[in-house]
């Protein structure tokens, strides 16, 4: 859980081919996002989505003990989606990912494309799908947003490791079937997910509990000032 | 000389020099003892400790472990090496995820170590990186520290009153110190803004003009990758 595998891709593990292809996917949805992201919160975009990547990026270092002194962290893709709206989460998520291949070479950087394609899109847009379809069929109420949101974030996370087994399947340097790395993948990160999902609930639970006006998916349910005139 | 360079040659250079290991198949392995050279050499003439380097590479152990694996758990032709039997495909995939990873992961850490984090930042808006995500950077960057101090101060303040995360049981508490942590974020960056805007800020934040890349400097970095694929072909070539 200390380290992703489907975040974190070094350089050589998938070919040159294959990672130049999710680049140009990658930067397609990032550039989609700009202009969601531009309607939405127009020059608010830069300080906030800004803010956001730097409380990613923080929290992903705060440890949550598991047992016998293993920990894991918050991967936070489907949080942050919920939290901000996912055109704003994709923006930010990708900038953790780009800054931490730079300065801290986490990540390769010849395998960046492939890290932002399972991360800022399948995680953040398959997570915030996941949101809005449990929040549909949930009452209106608070606690419907945060189990919204935990199921969105169970799931974020597996969808990041399909993304790498498909980028496996693809192009590869390696010798494991698919079907072998598909199981290990998909069994692990749903495990992680159960606990990005405690986490997320939690979270999400506490800012609706005292700024319930930030938490972007909960916004359409606040209830309309109304005006009386008797 | 490599401190001085521009960031976004470096950042070219550097993705090059990666390109190049990559598409190197791993049996031409005469190659890759160029490569490693290469980037020993580059690291001695920006005057980086050897030690901080290798320290440095350490990020990427957990995927040396899923490497590792790889010999044993496979398919196809097995042969036996210091008693172990291992598949030779395996072994072959294994070094190659190795080797190409600490490639990647030195001249990375090359890059990081002799370039500021706002060089960086310059580096990426000369290669086109879309203004907005460019801003986004630069806003992680000025308060990464102001976060993650503010975050530490949570720490001091949960375990001054005697709070120790032991186990899954304290994730609540945990989890609400970070959804405290983003609300404080968030709000600060509404004060940021409000604080730009009263200043002027209109969505575009002035850039410094920068000097002109001399054809001497694209040369000097450009010569690392160059250098890397005449080895990659020799080797190809010569079919060692």
């Amino acid at each position: 859980m200390a380290y992703s595998l489907p975040m974190h891709i070094p350089d050589g593990f998938i070919d040159l081919p294959t990672s130049a292809a999710f680049a140009a996917i990658a930067a397609a949805g990032v550039a989609v996002s700009i202009r969601g992201s531009k309607s939405a919160l127009d020059e608010k975009t830069a300080p906030l989505a800004g803010l956001t990547a730097t409380f990613i990026f923080a929290v992903q270092m705060l440890n949550f003990p598991v047992a016998a002194g293993t920990s894991g962290h918050l991967l936070g893709a489907a949080l942050a989606a919920v939290l901000i709206g996912p055109y704003a989460a994709t923006l930010a998520i990708t900038i953790v990912l780009i800054l931490q291949a730079l300065l801290f070479a986490d990540g390769g950087l010849s395998a960046l494309g492939l890290s932002i394609f399972n991360m800022s899109l399948l995680a953040v847009w398959f997570g915030y799908g996941v949101f809005l379809l449990v929040k549909k069929i949930m009452p209106k109420k608070k606690i419907s947003i945060s189990i919204a949101a935990a199921m969105a974030a169970l799931l974020s996370v597996p969808a990041a490791a399909a993304g790498f087994v498909l980028q496996y399947a693809i192009g590869a340097n390696a010798t494991f079937s698919v079907s072998a790395v598909f199981t290990a993948m998909i069994g692990t990160h749903f495990l992680i997910g159960i606990g990005e999902a405690l986490i997320t609930f939690f979270a999400v639970g506490a800012v609706l509990a005292s700024r319930s006006d930030l938490v972007y998916g909960y916004k359409n349910e606040t209830s309309k000032l109304e005006i009386r005139s008797n | 000389m490599t401190h001085s360079l521009p960031a976004h040659v470096k950042i070219l250079t550097v993705l090059a020099f990666i390109s190049v290991s990559v598409a190197t198949p791993i049996t031409r392995w005469p190659a890759f003892i160029a490569f490693f050279s290469l980037l020993i050499f580059t690291a001695v003439m920006s005057k980086i400790p050897i030690l901080l380097l290798f320290k440095r590479a350490l990020i990427e152990v957990p995927f040396v472990f899923f490497a590792i694996l790889m010999p044993f758990f496979g398919e196809g032709e097995k042969f036996s090496i210091f008693g172990l039997s291992v598949y030779r495909d395996g072994l072959l995939a294994g070094t190659s995820i190795v080797v190409k990873g600490t490639l990647g992961v030195l001249a990375a850490v090359i890059l990081s170590t002799t370039t500021t984090a706002r060089e960086i930042l310059r580096g990426l808006e000369k290669l086109k990186l879309p203004m907005i995500m460019v801003q986004i950077a630069s806003f992680m960057l000025r308060y990464i520290n102001v976060i993650s101090d503010e975050m530490e101060r949570m720490k001091v303040a949960r375990e001054s009153r005697g709070f120790i995360a032991t186990g899954i049981k304290h994730w609540k508490v945990l989890a609400t110190a970070a959804a405290a942590l983003f609300i404080r974020s968030y709000e600060r960056g509404e004060r940021v803004h409000l604080a730009m805007l009263s200043r002027g800020f209109d969505g575009a934040l002035p850039s410094l003009d920068s000097h002109a890349v001399t054809a001497r400097e694209w040369t000097t970095a450009l010569s690392i990758p160059f250098f890397a694929l005449i080895a990659s072909l020799t080797a190809l070539l010569i079919g060692w």
